[in-house]
């Protein structure tokens, strides 16, 4: 009678597992070409499984996922205080899974003669001490410094990790995607700025950096950010309640899995290493 | 029967036209307010963000630092406590993350445990420190104390001169940046596109033979049906390169490339109103004048254009309604920068830009999340007071007609 019983229960579960395996992902336009890629893949291998992913920026995906609307959040940027407050008010708990990385590539004018710069140099220069090309070697122009909007997780990883937390200049153009930023420095001449490194294409120049104030420049490509010696590179993260962690689970394994980093690649981003 | 049904389903009609107008008041009603409940949230906040404390050591003079102080020491702008009015100490800055620099991690533990007891004897062993850590971490009998950093006022939100929202440890609120740049804007455009839109108007309707403006007319009207996020690609790729070689800027994205595209879009709006008072214009006035002997050009300035004025004062306000709410071909070509202009040939910031960029990533209902929402409310005024004009103008003509 018994096992029965938790047979009944079983197929019950696995019938309810089986057949409504429907997830949602919400959250930052960084992750969303991967996530929808991964989980175009994932749905292939099970066809079962039903994921809706759709972006609006880490912040809406995380609240989100207070609201219990999305199963899974995307980020560009690590949870914050305020948010786990909020969390934790709401007595749930979250995990964070790193699924990939990007790397930030330091883009000029192809006709700017600059083609290095050391940290300290890209500290001044956004946030506003360093306002001529002249000064880091390069020819008697103005310096235009572009970046993405505040609220987006590139300008904060931009800002802890290269200009170690000091705020930008309030003269720094911000631009609402990368690709208006790709389109305005490939148009201005003294014109900086930073993109994801899959973004990078022929009509603007990236530069090569130096995190250890001068030794050794490098310069961004797959290779260099997957031996790690190109030192602008972010991670990117999946955040789920831990109550939900049978659910989504699966397909968070498979985004780590072999076949789900070798995705990574191909959308542009630095698989993981191990 | 026929009779009664004929009265039902009038009533029924009747009923559904009620309902559906109920409906819409309601929901316009219950927009304001919620955006009024948010934003008005804002003030009494506290500028240090939320979850997150600043303590100094207990022997330090200094009471309270304003945001802004606390922005320009983060930012090395500020470097001694003498300027703060404490004593000629340099400021030692302490976040969470430098705390690898005074203890190993065994000693903070794998679930941070010790954090507190050691936030506690670094705060208490350097006296010039300024520490900056989440409440959490705050550990029971800390011998620190807490800097006031003050509250989000009416007067730094519209006084302040700085808009940085997501700068750690207090945000800098201050939407004068915003407000010029959004005004700013908008007078350029609508300076740009009043005398070509009365222009074209005055063609359209008195010079223009019938078939031309059986032509333009739907052309122009066509231009209000393009999307904004088209002239705002337009306006990056072709009118922010001509801006910069033309005045040899460094920079092409400038508050008059926005002007310029918002003057194209407003121009269907003035040019339809204007044409429509203009045609209004009784035909026995135009012949009188014309039989009195003035030319044609005489007649439109003299008679049509006094005529027609409160229609093309409409038209006019109603453009710069249009440009003041107008959002992504702004945020796409006026380079988004949040300085107060001294020109109109330097990047700006408008307010539909800045909700529209900045509210995906806020984290919901915090500080920032408020303020955008007080910045809708500033917007909302805006138009209010620009329909209360037209209102007001278009009730004038009334009274003068009799």
């Amino acid at each position: 009678m018994k096992t029965i019983k938790t047979k009944s229960i079983l197929i019950a579960l696995s019938l309810l597992t089986g057949v409504t395996v429907a997830q949602k992902l919400k959250g930052s336009d960084t992750v969303l070409p991967l996530a929808q890629k991964e989980a175009e893949s994932y749905m292939k291998a099970n066809k079962s499984a039903k994921i809706t992913v759709t972006g609006g920026g880490s912040g809406v995906g995380i609240s989100a996922l207070i609201d219990g609307t999305t199963d899974i959040a995307m980020s560009s940027r690590k949870i914050k205080m305020t948010e786990k407050i909020k969390l934790s008010d709401a007595g749930k708990s979250t995990k964070e899974t790193t699924i990939a990385q990007d790397a930030l590539a330091v883009i000029v004018n192809p006709a700017n003669k600059v083609s290095q710069l050391t940290r300290e140099q890209l500290e001044d220069i956004f946030t506003g001490k360093i306002k001529n090309w002249k000064e880091v070697g390069g020819d008697d122009m103005v310096i235009v410094v572009y970046s993405r909007e505040s609220s987006s997780g590139t300008y904060e990883f931009f800002k802890e990790h290269v200009m170690k937390n000091k705020n930008y200049a309030s003269t720094v153009l911000s631009m609402p995607a990368t690709g208006s930023i790709i389109q305005s420095i490939s148009q201005t001449k003294g014109a900086i700025g930073y993109v994801g490194l899959a973004y990078v294409e022929k009509d603007v120049k990236s530069l090569k950096v130096s995190f250890d104030k001068g030794k050794n420049f490098v310069g961004p490509s797959m290779t260099t950010a997957k031996d790690k010696t190109y030192p602008i590179i972010r991670p990117l993260y999946y955040y789920y309640l831990t109550s939900m962690e049978k659910t989504v689970k699966p397909f968070v394994d498979f985004c780590l899995s072999a076949e789900g980093q070798k995705i990574v690649e191909q959308v542009g981003y630095i698989p993981l290493t191990k | 029967m026929k009779p009664f049904f004929k009265n039902f389903s009038e009533k029924l009609i009747e009923g559904l036209l009620m309902i559906c107008g109920t409906i819409t008041s309601l929901t316009v009603v219950l927009i304001v307010f919620f955006l009024f409940k948010e934003g008005l949230g804002v003030f009494n906040k506290k500028a240090v963000e939320e979850g997150y404390v600043v303590m100094v050591n207990k022997s330090n003079p200094v009471n309270s630092i304003s945001p802004e102080d606390i922005k320009n020491i983060f930012d090395s702008k500020i470097t001694s406590w003498k300027d703060l009015g404490g004593k000629n100490d340099s400021i030692i800055l302490f976040r969470l993350e430098d705390i690898s620099n005074y203890f190993t991690d065994e000693q903070i533990g794998e679930n941070f445990e010790g954090l507190p007891l050691l936030l506690n004897r670094v705060v208490d062993s350097i006296p010039q420190i300024l520490a900056f850590f989440p409440e959490k971490y705050l550990g029971k009998n800390f011998k620190g104390r807490e800097i006031e950093a003050g509250k989000i006022t009416f007067s730094t939100f519209f006084g302040g001169k700085e808009w940085f929202p997501t700068a750690q440890p207090a945000a800098q609120l201050g939407v004068m940046p915003l407000v010029m740049g959004t005004l700013w804007v908008s007078l350029g455009a609508i300076l740009l596109a009043l005398p070509l839109g009365l222009a074209a108007a005055i063609f359209l309707s008195e010079i223009a033979k019938d078939k031309v403006r059986r032509v333009m007319k739907p052309l122009i009207e066509l231009l209000a049906g393009i999307p904004s996020v088209v002239y705002g690609f337009f306006g990056l790729v072709v009118i922010v390169p001509a801006i910069q070689k033309l005045f040899n800027l460094p920079v092409g994205e400038t508050g008059l490339a926005g002007s310029i595209i918002l003057g194209i879009m407003a121009l269907p709006t003035i040019i339809t109103i204007s044409e429509d008072a203009m045609r209004n214009t009784p035909r026995a006035m135009k012949e009188a004048s014309l039989a009195l002997g003035a030319s044609k050009w005489q007649t439109i300035y003299k008679i049509v254009i006094p005529y027609s004025i409160s229609g093309i004062s409409a038209a006019a306000i109603l453009g710069i309604g249009r440009a003041i709410g107008e959002t992504m071909a702004v945020l796409m070509v006026t380079g988004n920068a949040a300085v107060i202009p001294t020109s109109i040939l330097e990047p700006m910031r408008t307010i539909p830009a800045t909700i529209a960029a900045e509210l995906g990533e806020a984290p919901d209902g915090g500080l920032h999340y408020k303020a955008l929402f007080a910045l809708g409310c500033i917007l909302f005024i805006i138009t209010l007071v620009i329909n209360l004009i037209v209102e007001f103008i278009s009730g004038s003509k009334k009274n003068r007609r009799v």
